[in-house]
């Protein structure tokens, strides 16, 4: 009768050793899907919405300029961010030719600018980059947004 | 000799290995995808040019004031939920001869439905919208009221687009871009452009 008395009583652990497999999965899915955090953005940031818009193709060929309002408290006005820093006006023109130089020449004409800019901006900041992407002649704009309905900008 | 068995790795800590390179990944990387409205910049001018001259019918005038008020023509303030039906009342009422396509002489718009008011636009190729904005308005506003003006462009394509092709314009353009090779689509894609262009002016800004 030791045959049946071997029976262990309660249930079973559950094995763990296709836990590693499940993770790895998950680890590839997130590296195919997702791309570097490139910039810590010091402006504070909710993008506008609407219903028009492209995908950018190509992000090798994107420069992002962010606007908005800065994260330290205290400091008022619109701040234009650059890369990592916050940055004048000014500083775009050599901001888009360190980018051209990265690029081969033959690349230059399908540079695009993107303007990351808060909801909250005022237009006249705006129109002081595009001013000064006009002089450099860097005339592809693309004015980032989320999808959605437009009735959702106006509060 | 005695043939030693390889003691065997032990796997266990695999799972706190692969979770540490998971959650590295999950917070260096992003996800979001870029979205936007795409717009080309006028080429700078030189100071002393002579701007072209506009019949005032043909011109489209939208204001946006610092307080995020939208007035068209000068003299109606509107909603933003009515500014694309507004705009594509302009730009499709087809009164008048258009300027010469290519080799074409000048001629009426035979795909417009607008009203043909002799006192609103000649004819899509004619038609222009003019945005002026105040440097004091939001940014929010300024983009829906482009997005409206582009939606109202892309409104009408697509109408023509069915009308002649029996497919959206915007489906006609995903098509297009999947098969890069097929000339055809290209070509019902120029036709389409040619019809109804998109020919938005964005004025210096108000101080």
């Amino acid at each position: 009768m030791s045959k049946f008395k071997k029976k262990k009583k309660g249930m079973p652990g559950i094995s763990t050793a296709s836990l590693p497999d499940i993770v790895f999965m998950l680890l590839f899915f997130f590296m195919v899907t997702t791309v570097m955090r490139e910039t810590d953005l010091k402006i504070k940031q909710t993008l506008p919405f609407a219903t028009e818009v492209k995908k950018l193709e190509r992000k090798s060929l994107v420069s992002y300029i962010y606007v908005g309002k800065s994260k330290v408290e205290g400091q008022g006005g619109d701040k234009i961010q650059l890369n990592d820093r916050i940055s004048n006006v000014e500083d775009i023109k050599y901001f888009i030719f360190a980018e051209r130089e990265t690029h081969p020449e033959e690349e230059i004409p399908l540079l695009t600018t993107s303007i990351k800019a808060d909801i909250k901006t005022s237009v006249g900041t705006i129109t002081d980059i595009k001013e000064e992407l006009r002089n450099i002649n860097a005339l592809k704009i693309n004015y980032s947004t989320r999808k959605g309905d437009v009735s959702k900008n106006m509060n | 000799m005695a043939r030693r068995e390889l003691p065997e790795i032990n796997a266990g800590s695999m799972a706190d290995i692969a979770f540490l390179l998971l959650i590295f990944f999950l917070v260096t990387t992003t996800m979001d995808v870029d979205t936007g409205i795409s717009r080309k910049l006028p080429e700078k001018q030189p100071e002393d040019i002579d701007a072209p001259k506009l019949k005032e019918k043909n011109v489209f005038v939208v204001t946006v004031n610092r307080n995020n008020n939208i007035m068209i023509e000068g003299d109606k303030f509107i909603q933003i939920d009515q500014l694309r039906d507004e705009a594509i009342k302009f730009i499709d009422n087809g009164g008048g001869k258009g300027n010469p396509i290519g080799e074409a002489e000048a001629a009426e718009c035979d795909w417009c439905e607008g009203a043909k008011d002799p006192a609103s636009s000649d004819h899509p190729n004619k038609a222009i919208i003019s945005l002026e904005s105040d440097r004091g308005t939001s940014y929010g506003t300024y983009i829906s009221v482009q997005n409206e003006l582009v939606g109202a462009y892309t409104d009408l394509r697509n109408r023509l687009s069915k009308k002649m092709y029996n497919i959206t314009y915007i489906e006609l353009v995903k098509q297009s871009n999947n098969d890069m090779q097929n000339e055809s689509l290209k070509e019902k894609i120029k036709i389409i452009k040619e019809k109804y262009p998109q020919i938005i002016s964005e004025a210096e800004p108000f101080k």
